[in-house]
């Protein structure tokens, strides 16, 4: 019997106390993530459960927490950052590959009643750079291989007043405001004042990409743990004996609700691998440690489609019983691959960094259309706006804009110094996904695509406007614009169009070089997989570009009304 | 045409400016791919890399993440299509 049950009775009796009774919370009680992840559950009898297992670059370097351990550890990591003199609401990003710090310094980040601000350890200088200054973020624990971006950018953050890193060895001097931990080395910390953090408290801030402007801070509090335990437990279906594997990274909002909250708030055992994609590495990993849930991505799942069946049968997959996915519309042929080579379908779902935990979603028990996102989580009212009126729409199979009357407890609060922006995103009591997707007469939701120009690369989103300014620094660049392009295994990559400054000559090698600099200075996935030479750019009159041109250019799409482009 | 020694010089050498960090040190077998050093998207430009360099084309099937994971097999790849 799966957690949920009937879908169609939790959606007729459905009311989030359920989840804040299972939590023992009731409403005007401090309710802390950090302590509800670990000494909660220690306090329920799994103080020797294991909590997580994690795995590094190779099988060798294997480490197990149990919940007690990082009920400690968390302890430990929260009193040294006290020690530094970071209180209450006060930001501490974390900025490094999944280690076991990553997991745990949050939650003892959380436990001070500190701002957690996980960053994706891959982010180049410039992008690390406005997500701090942004922030004013006061201190970022890292590893020593990525301290040197910190360094890089530390004359332009006067707010950063420490630079913690976790494995230091002592071969090079401590840098200015560097400084050394270890979590494993420094004394436990048993008994530990936690902090008094209420349903609103500020817990975390994840940044996003819009269209224009820069990464938007998304403002999380601690009530968001009601929504991301209830969905967990009937979405992801986790059950006591369950080892669980998220695969995102928690610089993105899945690897912090799903990958840390969500799991541990319910006592479940996660497994974590510290290290690269290959689809046999992959396939080692879950036979090796029995994985029974597993919870990634589209093009994960595509990238190991491509990689073919024959390598599947060197392992034994058979404890997987559960699968689902999340980033990107999972494709109809990616769920049928998924039932033919592992007997279970992947079951999609739906939600953003906004949102804080799933929105639709497909359930154990229902049944699953293939290529379609599922129904609405119990609880939420949704509905599709026409893009003109914002008017519901009631007719089935008609496009509209996926909108939710904010009332779930996960639901973002604001934009970090930018409430302008957040207002934007509400009208008339909705609030606007800026996804598209239509309703089938039994109410299953298809996706069909942004009504922006953000680009979804693997699942994440990318600013054309953040890669065109970037651009714009590289010395060979006079002009740019930067489109989605579709791909087999990402959806879409960042294709870019530039006009070169005069000195400058067309090359493969420019091309090479332009990409890199992109990569160093944003991201991988912001770097264009493609750069097109142009002579110009298409503008209208007005001198805008017409980044819609060049999209439809590369989706084979009509090209539409052009009256307003500028003439030749 | 490059003699494989110079090749593997060539190659490991890009890899380390443009991908190691601070404290990595990076091999001839070093694992690129799943030891985390190139993502699936820096491998893009490490693709674009090998055939600006080598003035070759490798077709997509080819470049898997299985293909590209350390210098040694990289140096095989390239050497199919030269």
């Amino acid at each position: 019997m799966s957690n949920i049950g009937s879908y169609d009775e939790r959606v007729k009796n459905f009311s989030w106390s359920l989840a804040e009774q299972e939590l023992e919370y009731k409403k005007g009680d401090v309710i802390n993530i950090g302590w509800y992840c670990s000494d909660r559950i220690c306090d329920k009898g799994m103080a020797d459960k294991t909590a997580m297992i994690w795995e590094g670059r190779t099988k060798e370097n294997l480490k197990t927490f149990t919940f007690n351990d990082i009920r400690l550890y968390s302890n430990t990591i929260g009193d040294f950052l006290r020690k530094q003199g970071i209180v209450d609401n006060d930001r501490v990003c974390l900025f490094m590959d999944k280690a076991p710090e990553l997991y745990i310094g949050f939650l003892g980040i959380l436990k001070i009643g500190a701002v957690a601000q996980p960053l994706f350890s891959a982010f180049g200088d410039e992008s690390l750079f406005v997500r701090l200054d942004n922030a004013g973020t006061k201190a970022i624990i890292t590893q020593k291989k990525h301290a040197g971006k910190v360094q890089k950018i530390l004359d332009r953050l006067p707010h950063l007043e420490h630079i913690i890193i976790i494995d230091y060895d002592g071969k090079k001097p401590l840098r200015e405001k560097e400084i050394a931990f270890s979590m494993l080395e420094a004394e436990p910390v048993e008994k530990f004042d936690i902090f008094p953090t209420k349903a609103e408290s500020h817990s975390l801030l994840h940044y996003t990409s819009g269209t224009t402007g820069q990464p938007k801070g998304v403002k999380h509090v601690h009530y968001s743990l009601i929504s991301q335990y209830l969905t967990t437990k009937w979405v992801l279906d986790l059950q006591p004996d369950d080892i669980y594997w998220c695969t995102a990274d928690p610089g993105w909002v899945t690897g912090t609700s799903y990958g840390i909250i969500g799991p541990w708030s319910l006592g479940i055992t996660l497994c974590v691998m510290d290290s690269g994609f290959s689809a046999e590495a992959w396939y080692a990993f879950m036979d090796r440690h029995k994985v029974t849930m597993w919870y990634s991505a589209p093009t994960a799942i595509r990238s190991l489609m491509k990689a073919g069946d024959d390598i599947i049968k060197n392992h034994n997959l058979s404890s997987l019983r559960h699968l689902a996915s999340v980033g990107e519309p999972l494709n109809a042929e990616a769920v049928i691959w998924s039932e033919k080579v592992f007997g279970k379908p992947f079951f999609d779902t739906y939600w953003q960094t906004e949102t804080g935990s799933m929105m639709i979603t497909n359930y154990p028990g229902m049944k699953v259309k293939p290529g379609s996102m599922g129904k609405a989580f119990p609880g939420l009212t949704v509905a599709l706006l026409d893009d003109k009126t914002f008017e519901p729409i009631t007719e089935p199979n008609k496009s509209g804009l996926i909108a939710f009357k904010p009332d779930w407890p996960a639901c973002m609060r604001t934009y970090w110094n930018n409430e302008e922006t957040f207002q934007k995103k509400f009208k008339d009591g909705w609030y606007l996904s800026g996804d598209k997707s239509t309703i089938d007469k039994d109410g299953y939701f298809w996706f069909i695509g942004r009504d922006d120009d953000v680009i979804n690369t693997g699942g994440h989103l990318v600013s054309p406007f953040e890669v065109e300014s970037a651009l714009l620094e590289h010395e060979a660049v006079a002009e740019s614009a930067v489109v989605a392009k579709p791909d087999e295994v990402n959806m879409e990559v960042v294709k870019a169009f530039v006009t070169l400054n005069p000195g400058f000559e067309a090359s493969d090698m420019l091309e090479l070089k332009i990409m890199n600099f992109i990569r160093k200075k944003l991201s991988p996935l912001a770097m264009p997989q493609e750069i097109e030479y142009m002579d110009k750019l298409p503008k209208t009159r007005s001198g805008k570009i017409m980044r819609r041109l060049l999209h439809a250019k590369e989706w084979g799409e009509e090209i539409g009304d052009t009256s307003t482009l500028e003439d030749d | 045409m490059a003699n494989t020694e110079e090749m593997k010089e060539a190659i490991l050498e890009y890899v380390i400016e443009e991908y190691a960090e601070d404290d990595d040190d990076v091999t001839y077998d070093t694992p690129l791919i799943t030891g985390g050093l190139v993502d699936s998207f820096s491998m893009v430009s490490l693709k674009r890399f090998l055939e600006v360099k080598y003035k070759i084309s490798i077709p997509d099937e080819k470049a898997t993440p299985e293909a590209f994971d350390n210098v040694n097999i990289i140096v095989e790849l390239v050497k199919e299509f030269i």
